[in-house]
């Protein structure tokens, strides 16, 4: 006669088992290195740029998908089961999201759609990661940096203290152990020593202020690719900016031949006809800080994107204006767009003059340059050089 | 789980595993587990309680976890193919899904131990992962843990491309010459089975060494005997590899078949049971989640419980044409289910057993991208049917071998896609040949068809160049 399987029926303590986690936390660093590799990418994707940088964002993230030869699902067919009247052309899933199977086991069978890995980012997290790689340059100890505010803050206990200020809370939990300790029955017995009180502190926070000028040339040359290489680079700048300073302004001057001091949606969607003199952005931007931003109180940061198609008798004016501007900012740039152009301009073979470390040029011809112009401008190395 | 429950399960498995004792099922002896679901979640992203570290783990496991906390999916037990074998149940499974489970898990067990696809499967793998999971450890400790990373990273990228076949290849001699004419006939490989012991030294004529003799199968054991860039402890971690492959190889080639004689056998012996008007009605809505079809897939557990249910029938039942054709007797059902789970793995299983009458009553079909809509294609049932062996073909991998061990003789990898109507993913072909090229050290290539014209692609360290032929 067969001999009856024998069983054993058990309940063990999991609790020191932690191998998933501890792989996942792994995993969520290959996400964090990945999403650090992808910067230049993310720096100009569109969805953060539009979103106003409140939420958390979802970035497709391929280079953690684990690579292996495999068939190309779309060129091939797969089974399915219908509900009995299943017809040829009848459609059964839409692109990207095929409708889940409702089996236990969701592995099972092959499922068409490519699982491509998404991770949702909070935008902070991006931010910081971004930022932790850009500089201020030129920081200069101004008067203005002096200006200091006086804040008081109630942060820690302390024995001693005013009566007013007793931390009723704590006395009581004082009060309580204390009691429970010597074991007397009544608790809430306070004594002298089991008062707790809040004390402050003094905070003193430098006030500071910058503004960026943010100038761009909407004449008939700058297309949508330009814009908004422009448009992704103030976003990072003024968020930067704000990490810095308590206070950061951005004024938009908008030019062709003439400048123009515009609304922020009017600058990004602005586009106008006819040629450019880039010297008339620059005028309007010295007549703007002489108005409003005094170099005694702002931080300036006057940065041009323009596709370097200046009027070429216009340069030199553009040169001399360029050097008030820098006399009276932290940081002059000028970034230069373009798609096409093999070599610079003419406007930029003219700014190569400039020899003030202040003065900082960069190209952009792709998306991705985006980045390589921030950390051009953010960086501190050529404050060492000079 | 309390005294008083832990009794009442103790006492079900008593009952359940006398009922399939009964039915003749024949497993080996049981240890149940019960778990928390985190601990069932790494498992099952695992493949096992104790496996080396990797990241991918991490993120199934996370997956998983997750699916499992917003309520979208639940395992609710692992069974592992072990002499004794071990089950591990979630701790929040009541007593009737319990029932449930051990039903199915008994008969896993009686599939693992009689499958013949198992027959060559380590039944200690429970410790000698472990063992292996420690060793790797071990690595991490001396040469980094990076370093082993990397490692892990590419040989997990060919994991698959083993050679599970039943009868044991002959082993592999560096020197040997190739003189045999190269094909034939469509068939001639198989008189080649009868020489493997006798072959005789062929006389000296001096073609040049075709190194391997033959395409190879096992590109893992190729790179890891050949490869002249490993070291010891990292050849060591894809013998490792291998062998993990090597045993949860027949699981692949037998899900539908596997989960469908659980399947089969949770429904019968639970029927022998006394179960309450409740615990009926739990059954059946348990049941029904996991019979439940999809429009996008084949749910295994489905297909390979109806497709048991039929052979039974048609075996106790047979049509005069089926006696006649077939000689079949009639109510030998139970009889040939066993026969068929002892023999078969999933393609031949659906090639024999897939009937024009299944296909419609299940109402099976093909659908395929077009656009951007995945339509209904076909609902021949001989093309489902194909479609469906072909998905099962070689573990649904590619079929890819090692051509050339020394492609210009330079010591070069030349691998072959056997192209078999379907083509590859390039965006993976390029991604993936960088990790050939880490393990093999030499400039790589790999042979396939895109757009229907014989391309090859190549790494050598930089970009992966592709170019056809």
């Amino acid at each position: 006669m067969k001999h009856r399987p024998s069983f054993i029926l058990s309940q063990e303590d999991w609790s020191l088992h932690r191998k998933g986690y501890e792989d996942q936390t792994r995993h969520q660093e290959k996400v964090r290195e990945a999403i650090k590799d992808n910067l230049p990418d993310l720096v100009t994707e569109e969805s953060i740029i539009m979103s106003n940088g409140s939420d958390v964002i979802k970035i497709p993230i391929r280079s953690l998908d684990e690579y292996k030869f495999k068939f190309n699902n779309d060129k091939k067919q797969h089974a399915g089961q219908g509900d009995g009247d299943s017809q040829v052309g009848d459609v059964v899933a839409r692109d990207g999201k095929p409708e889940k199977g409702k089996g236990k086991d969701q592995e099972a069978g092959d499922q068409p759609g490519e699982d491509y890995y998404e991770e949702a980012v909070e935008f902070e997290q991006l931010e910081k990661l971004l930022f932790s790689e850009l500089e201020l340059p030129h920081l200069k100890q101004k008067e203005r940096d002096q200006i200091k505010v006086k804040d008081i803050r109630f942060n820690d206990i302390r024995k001693k203290g005013l009566m007013g200020n007793v931390d009723k809370k704590r006395t009581l939990l004082e009060s309580i152990r204390r009691n429970a300790l010597e074991n007397n029955e009544k608790l809430l017995d306070i004594s002298i020593d089991d008062l707790r009180f809040k004390t402050w502190e003094e905070v003193v926070q430098p006030h500071s202020n910058a503004v960026v000028m943010a100038m761009l040339d909407t004449s008939a040359s700058m297309g949508y690719f330009e814009k908004y290489i422009a448009r992704s680079f103030f976003f990072w700048m003024v968020r930067f900016l704000r990490t810095k300073y308590e206070n950061v302004d951005i004024v938009f001057i908008a030019h062709h031949t003439r400048a123009k001091e515009v609304t922020e949606e009017e600058f990004f969607s602005k586009g106008e006809s006819g040629g450019t003199i880039c010297s008339s952005a620059y005028l309007k931007a010295l007549e703007i800080i002489e108005e409003r931003y005094s170099p005694e109180r702002y931080n300036i940061y006057p940065f041009h994107f323009s596709d370097g198609d200046n009027l070429s008798s216009d340069n030199k004016q553009c040169l001399e204006l360029i050097q008030e501007l820098l006399d009276m900012s932290n940081m002059f740039g000028y970034c230069e767009v373009s798609q096409y152009r093999k070599s610079g301009s003419s406007l930029m073979s003219t700014f190569r003059k400039i020899k003030d470390p202040r003065f900082r040029y960069a190209t952009i011809r792709e998306k991705s340059g985006v980045y390589d112009a921030l950390k051009t401008f953010f960086s501190k190395e050529n404050v060492d050089a000079s | 789980m309390t005294r008083v429950e832990h009794h009442e399960l103790e006492k079900a498995i008593n009952e359940i595993t006398e009922i399939a004792v009964g039915f003749g099922l024949d497993f080996y002896p049981m240890r149940y587990e019960i778990c928390p679901s985190d601990i069932i979640y790494t498992f099952g992203a695992y493949g096992m309680p104790t496996r080396y570290s990797h990241w991918s783990f991490g993120k199934a496991f996370h997956r998983m976890k997750l699916q499992y906390d917003l309520g979208l999916s639940k395992i609710y037990e692992l069974v592992i193919n072990s002499n004794p074998c071990y089950a591990f149940l979630l701790d929040s499974n009541s007593l009737i899904q319990n029932k449930l489970i051990v039903a199915h898990v008994l008969a896993h067990c009686d599939f693992f131990k009689n499958n013949v696809r198992f027959s060559n499967t380590s039944r200690d793998m429970v410790e000698s992962m472990s063992a292996s999971a420690e060793r790797i450890r071990s690595y991490e400790m001396k040469y980094g843990k990076q370093e082993v990373e990397d490692l892990l990273d590419a040989a997990l990228a060919i994991q698959e491309h083993i050679d599970p076949s039943l009868i044991k290849p002959k082993k592999r001699n560096k020197n040997e010459e190739h003189l045999k004419p190269k094909s034939q006939g469509p068939y001639d490989d198989l008189w080649a089975l009868d020489q493997l012991e006798n072959e005789e030294e062929p006389q000296g004529s001096r073609t040049r060494k075709s190194f391997p003799p033959q395409p190879e199968k096992d590109i893992l054991l190729f790179i890891q005997e050949y490869s002249t860039d490993l070291e010891e402890w990292q050849r060591d971690v894809l013998t490792i590899l291998r062998d993990e492959m090597l045993y949860f190889w027949p699981q692949l080639e037998t899900k539908i078949m596997n989960e469908g004689w659980a399947s089969y056998w949770h429904v019968r012996i639970l029927r022998e049971m006394d179960l309450t008007e409740e615990e009926a009605i739990e059954f059946a809505t348990l049941n029904a989640s996991v019979v439940a079809p999809s429009t996008t897939s084949i749910n295994p557990y489905y297909l390979g419980y109806k497709m048991f249910e039929d052979i039974e029938k048609r075996w106790d039942e047979p049509t005069d044409e089926e006696i006649e054709r077939y000689g079949i007797v009639p109510n030998q059902g139970r009889q040939k289910i066993f026969e068929v789970r002892e023999i078969d793995g999933d393609t031949s299983f659906l090639r024999n057993y897939l009937t024009k009458d299944l296909v419609e009553d299940l109402d099976l079909y093909l659908f395929q991208k077009e656009g951007h809509n995945y339509t209904i294609v076909d609902k021949d049932w001989e093309n489902v049917r194909e479609q469906l062996i072909q998905s099962r073909i070689n573990g649904s991998f590619p079929y890819i071998m090692v051509e050339d061990g020394d492609y210009l003789h330079q010591g070069e990898l030349y691998l072959k896609h056997h192209y078999d109507g379907i083509e590859l993913d390039v965006k993976y072909i390029e991604k993936t040949l960088p990790y050939v090229y880490y393990l093999w050290g030499r400039p790589v290539h790999l042979e396939t068809i895109v757009e229907d014209e014989p391309a090859l692609f190549s790494y050598s360290g930089k970009k992966v160049h592709r170019k056809f032929l």
